[in-house]
């Protein structure tokens, strides 16, 4: 090897770290722009109207279909549940609160009993106005429901504009929804 | 008060590294013989200053002094005694206090225990070490300040995240924090040994104890991690390649790649070049993993929550560090030729060979790794790698090493003849052909070609003991005071050896792994893996910081009930969390696993019922390889620090 080969081949490693290290760099001023964020699961209803359904009621409540919800008269929460998630009943205290504020939440109740439905109701509270029932789960799969619990947030024009998989908790209602609900009111 | 010292101890700390490094890496150009004796005292020195912040830290946790916000935030008066100690270092700010204070050990030891060293080569490793040092500690004192006060103080602290609240988890970070920082011994060497442009046989005789030492404490502390996320996190799996598990295994991949290759070094003064670059390379991964991980740009369930501004301050020192250290390596490192030869099938090739795919399965994970958040700068596109990626990758390289580490040991130095070592490897591979026929006849193919190379391992290592003190060829007599006799060296690969049979054995024995999940009422019951497993009963119990539900399950076979598990459900009030504690029965070859998952109706019960075959092999094949490099490591310091009572010790064994 020529001895300018064999210093070229030295210093490989530190042009990967070197690139490695720019990336890096790239990643964290976007993160910092609130640009990036990796632990977010896309959904490709973001900007977007939900898919076309059409779900019968549940628990005695009235059901709804895409149409309801193409232009409500102040942003919305929809809420991906189920009686037989944990999560969803630890989430049940935090949605009753936003409820309590005023706020519009829609539950779909997600490959669910009907028995079940009402007794996790009566044991944790109803905060929804209505809740339409996906027995078979169809709708989830449209909508790309990742598990639940899900919220979706839906604006005066019936776009999708936020996410969140897994159960609200204080932190996410401060850092996001709140800005969301004052951005969009 | 306490906490103010603290922070003053931190400040003095920072300057006393800056000044070790300064003064060990150009003091033995000054030709000052008391520059060469400044290095080591301020060493000391700074490790006094970090013990005493770090002290102060620890008795703020213990009397829960909540005008300290990390304590506040971290820690709670209802925590018991141990957790209101480890929860100093179970978030951001206490843990890299912890870990300054692990470098400042190391750069201790090197001040107490390099006698033997050349005084200017001491004083430049030390050098290395205060330099990276006080980078950090100037981080922990800006940005990442575990001393700042809060005002007006809560009435009582936010508590210890549930989920540590365990004595495993209390033991883990500073064991594999000793692991990841340990390395930095090795590093400072590489890089002193490249500033004075020399790497020799000496160079590998005196980095391989310090990187053997750090082996030990991170397979320790991985297989800790594994073991406590098996049993607590309810799952029943043992290892996720999350990013922050990737990023301990990548620094033990490079590790055990060093481990190797300095032998080389030391035999044969060859791969200078790559033993150097593998010393940098295993300490920069380990600060790539310890922080970039932390920094929140992989998604990972264990980073903390860091602010952007700490991820840049971060980065800008892991690039001086790195940067600078391979900057000197592409300038320095070229002239560095081989001096021995040695035959393409020799002990010194297998090592070679060993190097190649542990640093191809390194690469592998790396990649993986790094890919997510990189897919997403280049195509953005998000997504994430996860354990079938793994798997497809790692298991393809790992076979050739499980074969190839059964014949490397018996591989005589520089020119080894290949026929001798299949005659006293058959046992070996008869004894692998049977596991595999055996289980491979219950049409467990993965399982069986993973039983099968963990015997095959194991059956080796044996051989190699057997055939250095002639078993079965001399008296038994005589091969046990041959053993006796036989350098803690060789019994320490060995047992390195054996130890990672044993994980291999347990990990392909988890692939035979059966689960359920069921829902009882007390009184049924559901059959798995052969046992009748049957809810009792569901009732509270009291506990020192949550309340409890626990399940009874009893377990019976043919001959009736020989076990009563006792999973539970832990509410904890003050974080609203709830916590599987799983039960576990093992008799050391088999787990049985019941976690209580849920109450989905009142009076019933979700459980989640596992049969773990080979699971504790897992982690006691870890346990053997850490003492493995132990066992090696008295040797070498036998050597290595103090040659002449060995000396005498010979000639006194001779009399």
């Amino acid at each position: 090897m020529s001895p300018l080969r064999r210093r070229l081949m030295f210093g490989v490693p530190l042009a990967l770290a070197v690139a490695g290290g720019e990336g890096f760099y790239i990643l964290l001023r976007r993160m910092q722009a609130q640009d990036y964020d990796p632990h977010a699961l896309p959904s490709p209803l973001i900007g977007k109207r939900p898919p076309a359904f059409a779900l019968p009621g549940a628990a005695g409540m009235q059901g709804f279909s895409n149409a309801d919800i193409a232009a409500p008269p102040k942003p919305m929460l929809v809420n991906w549940f189920a009686s037989w998630c944990v999560p969803c009943a630890e989430e049940a205290a935090m949605l009753g609160k936003l409820a309590a504020r005023g706020l519009t939440i829609w539950g779909i109740a997600y490959e669910d009993d009907a028995a079940d439905l009402a007794r996790f109701l009566a044991s944790n509270g109803n905060p929804y106005k209505r809740i339409a029932a996906d027995q078979q789960g169809t709708t989830a799969i449209n909508w790309g429901v990742y598990g639940v619990p899900e919220t979706y947030f839906i604006d005066r024009n019936g776009i999708v504009r936020w996410r969140y998989a897994g159960a609200l908790t204080d932190d996410v209602v401060a850092s996001t929804l709140n800005p969301l609900l004052e951005k969009y009111a | 008060m306490i906490p103010e010292l603290g922070h003053f101890a931190l400040a003095c700390a920072v300057a006393l590294a800056f000044a070790q490094g300064v003064i060990g890496i150009f003091g033995p150009g000054l030709r000052d013989p008391r520059a060469l004796i400044a290095a080591p005292i301020l060493a000391c020195s700074q490790f006094a200053a970090i013990a005493a912040a770090f002290l102060a830290l620890v008795w703020a946790g213990v009397v829960s002094d909540f005008t300290v916000e990390n304590i506040a935030d971290f820690s709670s008066s209802a925590v018991p005694l141990m957790y209101r100690i480890s929860g100093v270092w179970g978030n951001h700010d206490g843990s890299i206090l912890l870990w300054c204070l692990i470098l400042s050990l190391c750069g201790l030891a090197v001040a107490l225990f390099g006698g033997e060293l050349p005084a200017s080569l001491r004083a430049r490793v030390l050098g290395v070490l205060g330099l990276v040092s006080g980078g950090f500690l100037l981080f922990t004192l800006t940005v990442s300040d575990p001393f700042t006060r809060l005002w007006p103080p809560p009435l009582d602290g936010a508590g210890v995240n549930p989920i540590l609240q365990d004595p495993g988890l209390a033991f883990h970070p500073p064991m594999l924090y000793t692991g990841y920082v340990g390395f930095s011994v090795a590093f400072a060497f590489a890089i002193a040994a490249l500033i004075e442009g020399r790497v020799d046989a000496a160079f590998g005789r005196w980095v391989r104890p310090w990187a053997l030492l750090s082996w030990c404490f991170l397979t320790a502390g991985i297989a800790l991690g594994s073991w406590w996320s098996y049993y607590t996190l309810g799952w029943g799996g043992y290892w996720f390649w999350d990013p922050v598990e990737n990023a301990a295994l990548l620094p033990w991949l490079t590790g055990t790649a060093l481990l190797h290759c300095a032998i080389v070094v030391e035999k044969r003064e060859s791969l200078k070049a790559w033993t150097v670059l593998l010393a940098i390379a295993t300490f920069s991964l380990s600060l790539t993993g310890t922080f970039l991980v932390r920094s929140g740009i992989l998604n990972s369930v264990h980073s903390f929550a860091a602010a952007p501004d700490q991820g840049l301050f971060i980065l800008a020192l892991l690039g001086l560090t790195i940067g600078g250290s391979l900057l000197l390596f592409a300038i320095r490192a070229p002239v560095l030729a081989a001096a021995g030869i040695y035959a393409p099938l020799s002990r010194e090739s297998a090592l070679v060979l060993n190097n190649v795919f542990l640093c191809a399965i390194a690469a592998v994970v790396f990649t993986g790794t790094l890919y997510p958040p990189f897919a997403n700068l280049f195509f953005g596109i998000q997504l994430s790698v996860g354990a079938p990626f793994f798997n497809q990758t790692v298991l393809p390289l790992a076979a050739p090493i499980i074969l190839a580490m059964g014949f490397g040991p018996l591989l005589a130095w520089k020119r080894a003849d290949f026929a001798p070592v299949l005659r006293r490897l058959a046992m070996a591979g008869a004894v692998a052909a049977v596991v595999f026929l055996a289980v491979a006849a219950n049409r467990h193919i993965i399982a069986a070609l993973g039983l099968a190379g963990g015997a095959w391992v194991l059956m080796a290592a044996f051989t190699d003991i057997a055939t250095r003190i002639k078993l079965f060829r001399v008296p038994l007599g005589a091969s046990l005071a041959r053993a006796a006799a036989l350098p803690r060296a060789a019994i320490g690969a060995a047992l390195g050896h054996i130890g990672f049979g044993v994980t291999v054995l347990g990990i392909a024995g988890m692939t035979l792994a059966v689960q359920s999940v069921v829902v009882l009422h007390p009184g049924q019951s559901a059959r798995l893996g052969g046992y009748s497993w049957t809810l009792t009963d569901i009732h509270d119990a009291p506990g020192p910081n949550f309340t409890q539900r626990v399940a009874d399950v009893t377990v019976a076979d043919d001959r009736g009930v020989f076990l009563t598990l006792h999973p539970s459900r832990r509410f904890f009030a003050a974080q609203k969390t709830i916590t599987n504690d799983a039960a576990i029965h093992t008799n050391g070859f088999q787990d049985l696993y019941a976690v209580f998952a849920a109450e989905p109706t009142p009076g019933s019960a979700e459980l989640r019922l596992n049969d773990h075959p080979m699971a504790p092999e897992i982690w006691f094949g870890g346990l053997i390889m850490a003492l493995g490099g132990l066992c090696s490591l008295s040797d070498r310091r036998l050597r290595v620090g103090v040659p002449a009572r060995r000396r005498k010790a010979e000639a006194g064994a001779v009399a």
